[in-house]
């Protein structure tokens, strides 16, 4: 398949994933029980006016399919409609927010590649009881979830040996990486444990193979071989699972930022959640899910460029 | 077909069984009620009498430990046993149909792959209101494409083997065959799939407990007790936080033990 046409067909699929995905959450929403009325009335109940004037207001006397398409046809214009806590534009206190959660994901994202393939380099290399260490570290890795990581890393650091500040974001660039730093090792931890697995296991296959035995019987030096001969085979995998984990990281992100009280899009979402915002509940998701589709599609795509044997479309 | 699990495997499943008992049995073996507070034990440090102390209304933390391990592994169990059935069941559908219904199960698969786990869990609160149900029904709808995906393509290959066309040609029914030929089949990698999801969704359902949304207080459960313990761990007094923390690291890592070995196992019999 050529590139312009399997570029193409792989947008139009993700514009009709997000489409669906976007029928979904906006739909979902109605079925509350009780209906859109029940939360927009809150525990209030309004004179007959009241009502109509609510229902007026929120297009509720319109029907489903209407109300979708004009939400999404904001939605596409970046208006989310307003929040019924804040008396805001969802879209302006998303905007604030995304900043912080998108340094947090970059953050983790440059920790999970560092330490990641650093730790599965040093088990492929070095077989024997270093490897076995890696190993047992990273399973422990893997096995732990964002908020214990946090919550561990709130006690030792932040209050026992008092290296970093605790919770809030921060001010100035500097000082806000300084504040994310306990909350990108939490969120990064288990990619890491993952991205070293796949890392040593991608070396470790690659150094078995018979164009390094004969690198080697030709007697180039050791470090060329694993630079020139391994690490760039190795690559591959390792370049798409970083790409899947970084995906997973927006996920993850919701989770952690409510730990150290970072206002990012995640924290807003619960609180909306608990509040029952609805505006703010479909505008923070469908943010969400647009933007880990998109890495998605991009991991995919690279994956067709960084490895010539593929041709585009035969990535899956 | 025990042994084969290796050392690893054996030390992962006696593990696993002794939380099973302790908390199936947490009324008998549990010191103290887990929901009665007492105020002179209230983040106190490990004694004679409380083994780990009290948390913040000085419950007992180790009898709290011992009931909530049956709301953070029960969540997990419904979850994956709800997303294991109805993943099966589509995947095998979508693999022996072929054509028409394999490509609209496909991509019903492909959209529920676009929302991240947790975020759907998320929706799902936010419609039902905080609590398990909520958390356990969206987590098995976002696991569902997952067991799908894996089981389509091994059903695909397993329906084309000389087998299934024999007993096709004898006269069984595609139900008959899926269900006596082609699932025992399958068995063995649903079962390492599951056990591997299992490992997740005790994670996903912990942190969601943990953000507040799922088990609600004063009900003990691990995710939970790591929140509420974050006070205390302020004050000096992390044994809830790190207790309930480390349980659940503990179970994962066997939990995820196991499904490698189960795993491996299955692709060297391939």
């Amino acid at each position: 398949m050529r590139w312009p046409i399997f570029l193409a067909r792989r947008l139009a699929a993700l514009a009709a994933v997000l489409l669906v995905a976007s029928f979904l959450v906006y739909g979902l929403l109605y079925t509350v029980p009780g209906g859109p009325m029940s939360f927009l009335l809150g525990n209030r109940s309004g004179t007959p006016e009241q009502i109509a004037a609510i229902r007026h207001q929120y297009h509720l006397d319109q029907p489903f399919l209407v109300r979708y398409f004009s939400w999404l046809g904001d939605a596409l214009h970046g208006d989310f409609g307003q929040s019924l806590v804040y008396r805001q534009d969802v879209s302006d206190l998303m905007s604030t927010r995304l900043t912080t959660t998108g340094l947090l994901v970059l953050y983790a994202t440059g920790i999970i590649v560092v330490a990641g393939v650093a730790l599965g380099l040093l088990g492929a290399l070095r077989r024997g009881p270093v490897d076995t260490v890696v190993s047992a570290v990273n399973s422990v890795f893997l096995a732990t979830p964002p908020f214990v990581v946090g919550v561990v890393l709130v006690v030792v650091f932040a209050l026992g040996l008092g290296w970093f500040p605790v919770f809030g974001p921060g001010t100035g660039f500097g000082d806000r990486l300084y504040h994310l730093t306990l909350p990108a090792i939490a969120l990064s931890l288990g990619s890491v444990g993952f991205l070293a697995r796949i890392t040593r296991a991608s070396v470790g296959e690659e150094l078995g193979r018979e164009h390094v035995e004969t690198a080697r019987s030709r007697g180039l030096p050791e470090s060329h071989i694993v630079r020139r001969h391994v690490l760039r085979n190795a690559s591959i995998p390792v370049v798409t699972v970083t790409g899947l984990t970084v995906a997973g990281l927006i996920a993850g992100s919701v989770v952690v930022e409510n730990i150290f009280a970072l206002d990012g899009l995640g924290s807003l979402l619960v609180r909306a959640i608990l509040q029952r915002d609805f505006a703010v509940v479909q505008g923070v998701v469908l943010v969400l899910v647009t933007a880990f589709v998109i890495v998605n599609l991009v991991v995919d795509l690279c994956y067709s460029l960084i490895d010539p044997r593929l041709s585009p479309g035969e990535a899956a | 077909m025990r042994t084969r699990l290796g050392p690893t495997g054996l030390a992962a499943v006696a593990l696993l069984a002794v939380i099973a008992v302790v908390s199936t049995c947490a009324p008998l073996l549990a010191p103290y009620d887990p929901d009665r507070p007492d105020l002179l034990n209230a983040l106190a440090g490990s004694t004679g009498s409380h083994l780990l102390g009290g948390d913040a209304l000085g419950r007992d933390i180790l009898s709290r430990l011992m009931f909530g391990a049956r709301t953070t592994l029960l969540g997990p169990l419904i979850t994956i046993a709800l997303s294991t059935v109805v993943g099966t069941a589509l995947a095998i559908t979508a693999a022996w149909s072929g054509g028409r219904v394999d490509a609209v199960i496909s991509r019903l698969l492909d959209v529920l792959f676009a929302v991240p786990g947790i975020v759907f869990a998320l929706v799902t609160v936010a419609v039902l209101g905080p609590g398990m149900t909520g958390v356990v029904i969206g987590l098995s709808v976002a696991y569902m494409p997952y067991v799908a995906r894996v089981v389509r393509s091994a059903a695909l290959r397993e329906r084309n083997l000389p087998y299934v066309a024999a007993a096709w040609l004898q006269g069984r029914s595609a139900v008959a065959i899926c269900w006596r030929h082609l699932l025992p089949n399958l068995r063995p990698l649903i079962v390492a799939q599951s056990v591997s999801a299992f490992g997740f969704a005790i994670i996903d359902l912990a942190a969601i407990s943990f953000l507040g949304l799922g088990v609600q207080p004063p009900s003990a459960d691990w995710g939970l007790m790591v929140k509420s313990g974050l006070d205390g761990a302020m004050r000096g007094r992390p044994m809830e936080a790190i207790s309930a923390g480390v349980l659940i690291v503990v179970v994962v890592v066997a939990v995820t033990a196991l499904g490698d070995r189960l795993g491996s196992r299955q692709g060297g019999a391939r």
